[in-house]
């Protein structure tokens, strides 16, 4: 059975476009949460806790929890669930506050 | 029966207990479910000119000392000291001299010259007219001290009732207090009923039949986003002293920047009388984050996650009511200490513990007797 929620919805997106994660490409669809794009890449984990360095990813989906923070286009403390995917965007991993340069 | 489980409830309780008394603690809602759970964790001398309440502040500031040396880590306690800026060189002049008084008060204030604030303060602004350092001025989380000094008088015997509403009042033919009426728990009898009610503490007294005119004064605090430390003292401007001594019903507000533990940045403080109004008030924000960039510029750019607010138990005097209600026999309040709760919950618990138990007071409680205000039951006699 597909899991695949376009064939379940039947959804018709227009043409997908491509932003960088650590320099790497990820494909996304218009509409597409980076949390998303991600998921659908394989990854699953993109941030590592400030104490422990426990790995982070999206963890509520909707804005709450603040787990699946990363930098995106030179911003930190973006929330990967909320954030769409734009094309051409420069997302990174977040490390630490994203705000140590200020110290 | 103390009734509130804030901090100063929770103190109360811990302090009473602590003197051998039999103790229960009963609360509407959960343990720092109020103004306790709402403010910043403020332990202050600076901000209080020579005065009953400074020596209130100067007693809990050593019990705060004691109370985080004997449950270690358990508090969040920073005695990381104040910094209080002023912008003029007027505001200076003003600062100086209610240094001067304080420091003849058992106050440690030292000056800090405009060219050794960034010292102290790496991210200060720049042009600033200088500072007073005050080292006695601490930190908790509020909520924190409040459940933690809770546990520690449940260990030693002491009950709590949360989610519990006091009702009504069990009162004597004579008028003297005998017990509460709950609407959970029916009718619980005791020795006495101590009002540490806070902002609410007004309707309590009503149930006994006494007035007592606390009022709430809200304020708000902005939390950032977490960030590297870049403020280690509790930094304000001056104007705060004016504003926490201010009774205008009006907007008032100047920035009180402190870095936490976590790493978020609290921004207050603002104070206005509007009720209970919970609502949102976009203008006061904004004005909290531009005095804090005012002071910090290094904070431009970052993101505020959230705010709260909570009202402070106002009384007209500024001072709380601590002590055996006459009008009341076995009422005892421990309420109205506006947003200074924290800072002064230790000495107010402990001088409760005493006045329950009938020992000679750390200090003169008469200042803060509970019917100091003209009430209308009076007036109509």
């Amino acid at each position: 059975m597909s899991r695949d929620p376009l064939g379940l919805v039947r959804a018709r997106p227009g043409p997908g476009f491509e932003f960088s994660f650590d320099g790497e490409p990820v494909p996304a669809l218009p509409g597409q949460s980076i949390a998303a794009a991600l998921w659908a890449s394989g990854r699953v984990s993109w941030r590592r806790t400030r104490q422990s360095g426990a790995p982070r990813g999206a963890f509520c989906g909707m804005g709450v929890c603040f787990d699946c923070l990363v930098e995106a286009d030179g911003r930190a403390n973006v929330r990967a669930c909320l954030a769409p995917a734009r094309p051409g965007a420069q997302v990174r991993t977040q490390e630490g506050t994203g705000h140590d340069h200020r110290a | 029966m103390i009734v509130g489980a804030g901090m100063v409830g929770a103190a109360c309780a811990y302090y009473a207990t602590a003197a051998g008394l039999s103790v229960a603690l009963v609360d509407r809602g959960p343990v720092a479910g109020g103004t306790t759970g709402a403010g910043e964790g403020n332990l202050l001398v600076s901000d209080k000119p020579p005065g009953p309440e400074l020596e209130l502040a100067l007693l809990s500031l050593r019990l705060w000392q004691g109370l985080a040396a004997e449950l270690p880590g358990a508090l969040e306690y920073e005695a990381k000291g104040g910094l209080v800026v002023a912008s003029t060189d007027e505001g200076m002049t003003a600062l100086r001299a209610l240094a001067a008084e304080q420091s003849a008060h058992g106050v440690g204030a030292e000056e800090v010259p405009p060219e050794r604030l960034a010292e102290l303060e790496p991210h200060l602004a720049a042009g600033l007219a200088g500072g007073i350092r005050y080292a006695q001025d601490a930190q908790v989380q509020p909520a924190l001290a409040a459940a933690q000094l809770i546990r520690a008088a449940r260990r030693a015997g002491a009950e709590l009732l949360s989610g519990t509403e006091v009702t009504g009042m069990l009162l004597g033919p004579d008028g003297a207090v005998r017990g509460v009426r709950t609407d959970r728990d029916g009718q619980l009898a005791c020795g006495a009923v101590v009002n540490a009610a806070g902002t609410w503490g007004g309707r309590i007294a009503e149930l006994a039949g006494v007035r007592l005119p606390v009022l709430p004064r809200r304020g708000f605090v902005l939390v950032t986003e977490p960030l590297p430390p870049l403020v280690r003292h509790k930094v304000y401007a001056a104007d705060y002293v004016a504003d926490v001594a201010s009774g205008s019903a009006d907007l008032q507000s100047s920035a009180v920047v402190e870095g936490t533990q976590a790493g978020t940045v609290l921004v207050g403080a603002s104070r206005e009388r509007v009720g209970f109004d919970r609502g949102p008030a976009v203008p006061v924000l904004r004005r909290l984050a531009a005095q804090a960039v005012g002071l910090f510029p290094v904070l431009a750019g970052v993101q505020v996650i959230r705010s709260y607010r909570g009202f402070r138990p106002y009384l007209p005097d500024h001072l709380p009511a601590i002590g055996p209600d006459p009008r009341a026999p076995g009422l005892f309040h421990a309420c109205g200490h506006e947003g200074a709760g924290i800072g002064l919950a230790p000495a107010t618990g402990l001088l409760l513990a005493r006045l329950l138990s009938g020992a000679p007071t750390e200090l003169d409680t008469s200042v803060f007797r509970p019917d100091r205000f003209p009430t209308r039951m009076q007036e109509v006699l």
